[in-house]
């Protein structure tokens, strides 16, 4: 196993509320590592510090180490549009554009300025099989992207990640917004996805994260709780908390 | 038997519904029916230049001389609208043209890139535009377009440039806050999938706001164009009001609106001259019409 990204002592605030109280965790290469916890634990928030989405927002300050590879993310000179190719993101809430399934998929790459149409065709197809929702939408490649159903969204959403052949794929909730069959279809993708990515999910839902979640880490109120192989932490958690949290004593 | 009065009684909200129920009805019904009365006299006075008057309607929307009170050359009165319709589009679009890239710049600045403060003080100032007059505006232009033009260009000044500017500075203020809505109708998280997929602030911009705020933004146009298709007074006081075909856009010439305003005061009902303003009064109804017609239909095409 190879780790692919690192933090160390990560602490975030928002103005002078502290969110993450310092944050040490190793993701390996090819692997998906489910965070989980109750509510408002900060799961969101450091997700976002790893493709620095937080940046957008005012009044956040982030300290701390963070590397992918031997570089690290906040480094002064780190390209934002680099990094952010580098570590994709796919949202809670399916959020397409209101343009084709097409469109959608090839923005990634028309942004980097790719225009050979063949190229495209090639991108737009793979990645849509690789999100495992070519058959679905290959006849209406034209239509817009809002009239397929939400767990179709969602999946053209992962389509529009893979297109852009991120190294790291992460997930704020991708399924919490889905019925069960949909969900369902979305976790069969990842489980075929981490061959060629790594995939970070963040989840609410513990059967899911036990289904196909390599790696497990449990936070609670801006802390780290235990990081484990998810086999070991569902049967045997180290941390009392933990197996509070799983038996559903709290959260 | 108390119990039973009292359910088969309309209760007091039951009466209350009904009363507000009835007011409303009869305040519909009234609008309503003066819609309908307006329609239907603007469209029966207006057709009456062909109906009553037989001028012939292609010679109305084709020919270049219009005197309509006085007989012509060939024994027939001269009613030929050509020179207004097409100064007031002339005027419409080049005022909507010059106006949109700068709706556009403010929108974006006011929705996306400007600090939160200069937002609410350009919205200030967007409302005070809408609020003043349209004399006032006339009357600025009269006094300061006017002799700019005609210092820069020559002529007298008067004419579609003149025109295009004040109208120019009249709907970029319509055309700015809708954009401004349609800008802010795109939901924010369109723009973080953007960024989350590697674009900058400005391929976001380009390709996700401006792109998804597009049918809001024709709306806009649109509602812009309506404004200075159907401006009157301030038109008035600087397009110099000649009834000639415009060769270029510093001469004086006239829309159907300047010339409504300019005639209607000197014909008499039931005349020619008369009648032939209503028919102008027509052609800006149908026009007024299509405007809303096209709005209807961008607005069915693009939804989020
Ligand atoms: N933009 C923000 N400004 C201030 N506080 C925030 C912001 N976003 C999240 N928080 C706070 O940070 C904590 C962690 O939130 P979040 O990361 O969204 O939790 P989770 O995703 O685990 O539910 C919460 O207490 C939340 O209220
Ligand atoms: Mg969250």
């Amino acid at each position: 196993m190879t780790s692919i990204l690192k933090t160390e002592n990560v602490h975030l605030y928002y103005g002078e509320k502290e969110a993450l109280h310092g944050f040490d965790i190793e993701f390996e290469q090819n692997e998906i590592t489910a965070l989980i916890g109750p509510s408002g634990c900060g799961k969101s928030t450091f997700l976002r510090c790893l493709n620095r989405m937080n940046d957008l927002r005012n009044n956040t300050t982030v300290t701390g180490s963070f590397k992918i590879g031997d570089r690290d993310i906040y480094a002064p000179t780190t390209d934002m549009t680099e990094l952010r190719k580098e570590i994709g993101m796919v949202f809670q809430q399916p959020n397409p554009f209101p343009f084709s399934v097409y469109d959608n998929v090839a923005y990634g790459l028309r942004i980097a300025g790719v225009k050979d149409k063949k190229v495209l065709d090639e991108v737009v197809e793979k990645s849509l099989k690789q999100a495992a929702v070519w058959d679905e939408v290959k006849d209406d490649l034209n239509k817009n992207a809002l009239s397929f159903s939400g767990g179709q969204q969602q999946r053209i959403c992962i389509a529009r990640v893979l297109a852009v052949k991120p190294k790291i794929i992460l997930m704020d909730e991708p399924t919490s917004a889905l019925d069960p069959i949909s969900s369902a279809k979305i976790e069969d993708t990842l489980l075929e996805l981490k061959k060629d990515f790594t995939i970070i999910i963040v989840t609410h839902n513990m059967q899911q994260a036990s289904r196909i979640a390599d790696k497990t880490a449990f936070m609670l109120n801006g802390d780290l709780i235990e990081y484990n192989k998810t086999s070991k932490m569902f049967l045997n958690p180290d941390k009392q908390q933990t197996s509070d949290y799983l038996n559903g004593e709290f959260g | 038997m108390e119990i039973n009065k009292k359910i088969l009684m309309p209760s007091k909200e039951t009466r209350q519904e009904r009363f507000g129920r009835t007011l409303s009805f009869i305040s519909i019904s009234a609008i309503v029916v003066l819609v309908a009365l307006i329609l239907y006299f603007i469209i029966s006075k207006g057709i009456s230049t062909f109906t009553d008057n037989h001028v012939n309607l292609w010679d109305f929307i084709s020919r270049q001389d219009w005197s309509p009170s006085t007989i012509g050359k060939d024994g027939k009165p001269e009613v030929g609208a050509l020179p207004m319709i097409v100064t007031s589009f002339s005027v419409t679009f080049l005022s909507a043209l010059l106006a949109t890239p700068f709706a556009i710049a403010a929108g974006i600045y006011m929705t996306v890139i400007g600090p939160k403060k200069s937002r609410g003080f350009l919205q200030t100032v967007i409302e005070l535009l809408v609020g003043i007059p349209s004399v006032v505006y006339g009357f600025i232009g009269l006094t300061i377009i006017v002799p700019i033009v005609r210092t820069l260009f020559g002529g007298t000044g008067f004419g579609i440039l003149s025109a295009t500017l004040v109208l120019f500075v009249m709907v970029l203020p319509t055309i700015t806050s809708l954009t401004v809505d349609s800008l802010n109708a795109v939901p924010k998280h369109l723009s973080e999938a953007s960024l989350a997929l590697g674009a900058t602030r400005w391929q976001t911009i380009y390709k996700v706001i401006l792109r998804s705020a597009t049918p809001g933004i024709l709306t806009a146009i649109i509602f812009g164009m309506a404004r200075a298709f159907g401006e009157a007074l301030a038109v008035q006081m600087v397009i110099g009001n000649a009834i000639l075909m415009p060769k270029n856009l510093i001469t004086p010439s006239s829309t159907l609106t300047s010339q409504l305003t300019t005639g209607i005061g000197n014909t008499v009902m039931g005349t020619l001259g008369n009648n032939a303003l209503w028919s102008l009064a027509l052609v800006l109804l149908l026009m007024s019409l299509f405007f809303n017609i096209l709005v209807k239909l961008i607005g069915k095409r693009g939804k989020f």
